[in-house]
């Protein structure tokens, strides 16, 4: 039997919108997971991504925890995909580039209405976030990328299909698109 | 006898006096654009016209037919260049197409699919840019501005009104409005006017029409920019 | 304020096309344009306000909020840096107690670097409300920095401060043999407009601006057109930093050129003429004017100039501080009060230039030595050079050189005979034709001047070993971000791509795939702009990466990629807010260094 491929996926600054796409792979995935195996991903609670052939990032980066972990996913996996609008250029997340970081911290924590012990937060624990979300590409070096607000199942498929079959994967024209 | 140039090995006809995005535009042979329009003063900006005439790039919204050109439009380099060129254009405002209205519709976004760009390969400039709802029926919002002049062109050519102009250098270009306040509201723009539709991305919007058509019959859901129909039914299930 | 726009407007003759003049007047008598004196020019010249705007927002010189009483901007050339000119902007900066960029909080004093000024060979060079303080010192700066406290008014500044030299180290053909005024136009009446075509033909003068078209084809292509109206114009915005050349030739030689230039008038039958002087030269406004009023008395201007029943006159415009002037359409968009955007072609000034007339554009030193060959015929001009480059170029000479200034040289000398009249050691590289021309090495000193090889609009710095070539391609790199037009995409964006993309590799955050990145946006700068300055802004990234490869390697880390941005200032913002200063409060800026 061929070895499985080892799958590893995460949202950082998304929505987990890409991964619900890929959840509508519906009766595909029985045959998806025949060959693949997943490691670190929402779908399994590994905590940490181990040696992988494909990891799938949805999500830009906005905080210092999104960095570790972008890190850890380029540094574990063959091949690293941005997917999805966010991964890609930012998304809906980077809306707030426009506004300094003080002034969202300051409305959201301190001066918004109906705030109770109105302070920003201050703890080890919580990462800080970074003054403006960025796309993954200008953090890490990305292999490829697939666009869409989410990409759809189609997306997935035709993508893994084609790494799963040793194809370079190109996507078919109907299946390019940015929302 | 009429006279002809070369494009992509093909024929095509032109009268004396026509650009070679004129001739092609007659022939049905699509040449990517986007500060291009039928009918408006040529601008030459965008530069996605570009292609190779007699072995030198021209920009064919600009440069005139002439008998024996070899035009060079469809080649791999060329179109991976357009690819960047689009991709600057994308880096250089804040083009966030899920929650644009112009999605579908917009020719910046279909360009960019004609061409196969699946990223935008370039670190994004995330410029901060306003948005002005000054005007009762219609909107700007300079974060999609591509600054290609199109607004300025119908405004003055076509509307007779001059309610826009591009000021500023360099990567400080934008777009103004025309009114004492320098707010569309102040200004003598109609929903009338062609100034307000011929936006090719969604940086001049008519307000109140968002999303009337839903996702899959928008018009780029349904062809190609270059006109050619879908091999397939869209597959998008939101 | 009306008052005084209707006064302004008036002065320029109600012509829109004088717009720049007027606006230059708003800005000297308010510190900026106010909106009301865009209503109020809009109203009266009937100009969309919008228009107007526009031209504001383009010029360096012209701003649409208010500056200081006294604006000082400091050049910001390769050659004043070498010349120290961070250290004194820095010294009168505190000593004025103002920010960079900001107007003092009693608006006094506003302080900042512009494009190169054209005093290369006196530097380091600043300009106080457009008037040149040229070979600054500390003591300059502290004499300056009293000045300006005591509210000094600028005429009643000691005159030394603004003393400009014109150093001509080595004359030759044309500086040396200089004409008489009215001796052109005199060969011109007797030989006539065809046999002074044919001299220029012989001449075989070229483009002394760098493009090198032929001379007497411009003009023949010209005179052919029809039409009734045809213009001559002089281009004198040398703004490729190193060029003070033009800025010598119109303070010895203008009578020449002027000359030039009405014999190009006699010979194509224009009436109206143009100086376009860059805005950084209104120190030779005046006596620019002196010498047309001059030649108007003697009958060489005019109406039936020599009563040879030929009328024709040259007016001066200034521009405000826009590089891309220099482009020959933009120049013509300038001249008509525009912004300075280069013109789609065809078609052709020669066929539609300045208000669609067909148009002469030629340099100074075109029409200069137009005017020498009118009077001592081509053969004597092509005696000198070689090949296709014939006759003599004046060099503008700066940087590591012990004599710098005005060079005359015949086509064709090599390099290393320019290196030694100007007295250079250990030449590190030489950027011929300033930042848009070639960079050569110590190797290539055998290469020529000319049209085929070297070609050079007038710049030439030298930068002996021990100067930083990166440093060096950084500020020309810089400087064609910062004059892009904005026009056409892959300048508009290219050109600061590249800069963020080489401050990237030249900061220490590169990789292997950077350099490549580099490449890319060059290739798409040079392929794909709409002119000149975005086609040549890449030179200096790629001419260096040719010649001195290892520079950039030596920056470049082992790594696989890094970001171009700080990560770790990246959590500044939220450090503070959050008053966090612990180890995970911070990012390393690459995956290697996290693990180290």
């Amino acid at each position: 039997m061929k070895p499985k491929v080892r799958v590893a996926t995460t949202s950082l600054a998304g929505c987990f919108g890409c991964h619900m796409s890929f959840l509508d792979l519906d009766e595909r995935l029985l045959a998806l997971a025949e060959a693949v195996e997943f490691d670190r991903s929402p779908l399994t609670d590994i905590e940490h991504c181990g040696v992988c052939d494909i990891g799938l990032i949805e999500g830009g980066v906005c905080n210092s925890e999104n960095v570790h972990v972008l890190r850890e996913f380029r540094r574990q996996c063959k091949i690293l995909v941005a997917v999805g609008a966010c991964a890609i250029n930012g998304g809906l997340p980077s809306m707030r580039n426009a506004i300094p970081l003080e002034d969202c911290l300051l409305e959201v924590y301190r001066d918004g209405v109906g705030l109770a012990n109105a302070m920003i937060p201050s703890d080890v624990e919580l990462p800080l976030l970074l003054d403006q979300v960025r796309p993954l590409h200008e953090i890490v070096k990305i292999d490829y990328f697939l666009p869409g607000c989410p990409p759809s199942a189609d997306v997935f498929w035709s993508f893994l299909s084609a790494l799963l079959e040793g194809r370079e994967p190109e996507l078919p024209y109907e299946l390019l698109r940015f929302d | 006898m009429t006279k002809c140039i070369n494009i992509d090995g093909v024929n095509v006809p032109f009268e004396e006096g026509q650009t070679i995005m004129q001739a092609a535009e007659n022939a049905g042979v699509y040449i990517p654009h986007l500060c291009h329009h039928a009918g408006y003063a040529p601008h030459g900006s965008c530069k996605l016209c570009s292609v190779r005439v007699n072995g030198r790039v021209c920009t064919a919204c600009t440069f005139p037919a002439a008998e024996g050109q070899s035009v060079i439009n469809n080649s791999r380099e060329l179109q991976a260049d357009r690819r960047r060129l689009t991709q600057m254009l994308f880096v250089e405002g804040n083009h966030n197409c899920p929650s644009c209205e112009k999605s579908g519709d917009c020719r910046l976004q279909a360009v960019a699919y004609y061409l196969r760009m699946e990223d935008d390969h370039f670190p994004l400039f995330y410029p901060p840019r306003p948005l002005d709802s000054s005007h009762p029926d219609i909107l700007i919002e300079h974060n999609r501005c591509i600054v290609c002049s199109l607004c300025v062109r119908a405004s003055r050519d076509i509307d007779g009104k001059n309610v826009f102009a591009v000021s500023g250098r360099g990567a400080h270009k934008h777009l103004i409005v025309n009114s004492p306040s320098g707010r569309l509201g102040d200004s003598d723009i109609s929903t009338d006017d062609a100034a307000a539709h011929i936006c090719p991305t969604g940086a001049i919007l008519i307000k109140g029409q968002a999303f009337h058509r839903p996702i899959g019959q928008r018009l780029y859901d349904l062809e190609r920019i270059d006109g050619s129909p879908h091999a397939g039914e869209a597959s998008h299930e939101a | 304020m009306q008052d005084f726009i209707t006064k302004t407007v008036a002065a320029a003759e109600g012509q829109p096309q004088r717009l720049l003049e007027m606006l230059r007047a708003v800005q000297q008598a308010y510190g900026y344009v106010p909106p009301d004196a865009v209503e109020f020019l809009s109203a009266q010249l009937g100009l969309p306000r919008g228009e107007i705007s526009a031209v504001v927002e383009f010029y360096g010189f012209l701003s649409s909020s208010p500056q200081g009483v006294y604006r000082i901007v400091f050049s910001d050339s390769i050659t004043d840096r070498m010349l120290g000119n961070q250290a004194l902007f820095r010294l009168l900066a505190d000593l004025l107690q103002v920010q960079p960029g900001v107007v003092s909080s009693d608006g006094l004093v506003s302080l900042d670097f512009t494009s190169c000024t054209g005093l290369c060979e006196q530097g380091p060079a600043a300009l106080v409300n457009g008037w040149p303080l040229p070979a600054l010192t500390e003591d300059k700066i502290a004499r300056i920095a009293g000045l300006v406290k005591q509210r000094i008014p600028l005429l009643d500044w000691p005159g030394y401060l603004f003393e400009v030299n014109d150093y001509i180290r080595q004359p030759g053909l044309l500086l040396q043999n200089p004409i008489a005024p009215g001796q052109a136009l005199q060969a011109w009446r007797e030989r006539g407009a065809a046999a002074v075509l044919e001299e220029l033909e012989v001449s075989g003068l070229r483009g002394r601006g760098g493009a090198g078209f032929k001379t007497a084809l411009k003009w023949r292509l010209c005179a052919e057109e029809a039409g009734p109206e045809r213009v001559v114009v002089c281009n004198a915005d040398e703004g490729e930093p190193g060029t003070f050349k033009d800025r010598v030739l119109l303070r010895l030689y203008a009578d020449q050129v002027f000359e030039g230039m009405t014999l190009c008038a006699a010979i194509i039958g224009a009436r109206q003429g143009f100086l376009y002087l860059r805005g950084e030269y209104l120190f030779l406004l005046e006596p620019l004017r002196q010498i047309l009023r001059s030649r108007r008395e003697l009958g060489l201007l005019g109406e039936n100039i020599s009563g040879f029943g030929f009328d024709f006159d040259i007016e001066i415009r200034l521009g405000a501080g826009a590089y891309i002037c220099g482009e020959e359409s933009a120049l013509i968009e300038s001249l008509e009060g525009k912004p300075g955007v280069p013109r789609n072609r065809p078609p052709y000034p020669v066929a539609r230039g300045y208000l669609q007339r067909p148009t002469v554009v030629n340099n100074v030193e075109t029409f200069l030595a137009a005017a020498a060959i009118g009077v001592y015929g081509g053969a004597w001009f092509a005696a000198a050079g070689a090949g296709r480059s014939s006759g003599t170029k004046i060099l503008s000479i700066s940087g590591d050189c012990a004599r710098p200034g005005i060079y005359e040289y015949a086509f064709g000398v090599e390099m290393a005979e320019i290196l030694r009249d100007c007295g250079t050691e250990d030449v590190l590289c030489v950027q011929v034709g300033g930042p848009s021309g070639t960079l050569i090495d110590s190797s290539e000193l055998q290469r020529k001047l000319s049209y085929e090889d070297l070609a050079s609009g007038g710049s030439l710095m030298v930068f002996n070993r021990g100067r930083d070539v990166l440093g060096i391609v950084q500020n020309f790199t810089h400087f064609f971000a910062h004059e892009s037009c904005g026009f056409c995409t892959p300048c508009r964006v290219g050109s600061r791509l590249l800069q963020n993309q080489l401050d990237k590799i030249i900061n220490g955050h590169g990789s292997a795939g950077d350099v490549a990145e580099l490449t890319g946006i060059a290739h798409l700068l040079k392929n794909y702009s709409h002119c000149g300055l975005g086609q040549t802004a890449a030179n200096p990234v790629l001419h260096a990466l040719q010649r001195f490869p290892e520079l950039y390697e030596s920056r470049l880390k082992k790594i696989s990629y890094e970001p171009g941005f700080d990560l770790d200032a990246a959590l500044e913002v939220a450090r503070r807010m959050a008053r966090r200063d612990d180890p995970a409060a911070h990012l390393a800026q690459t995956e290697e260094e996290a693990h180290d």
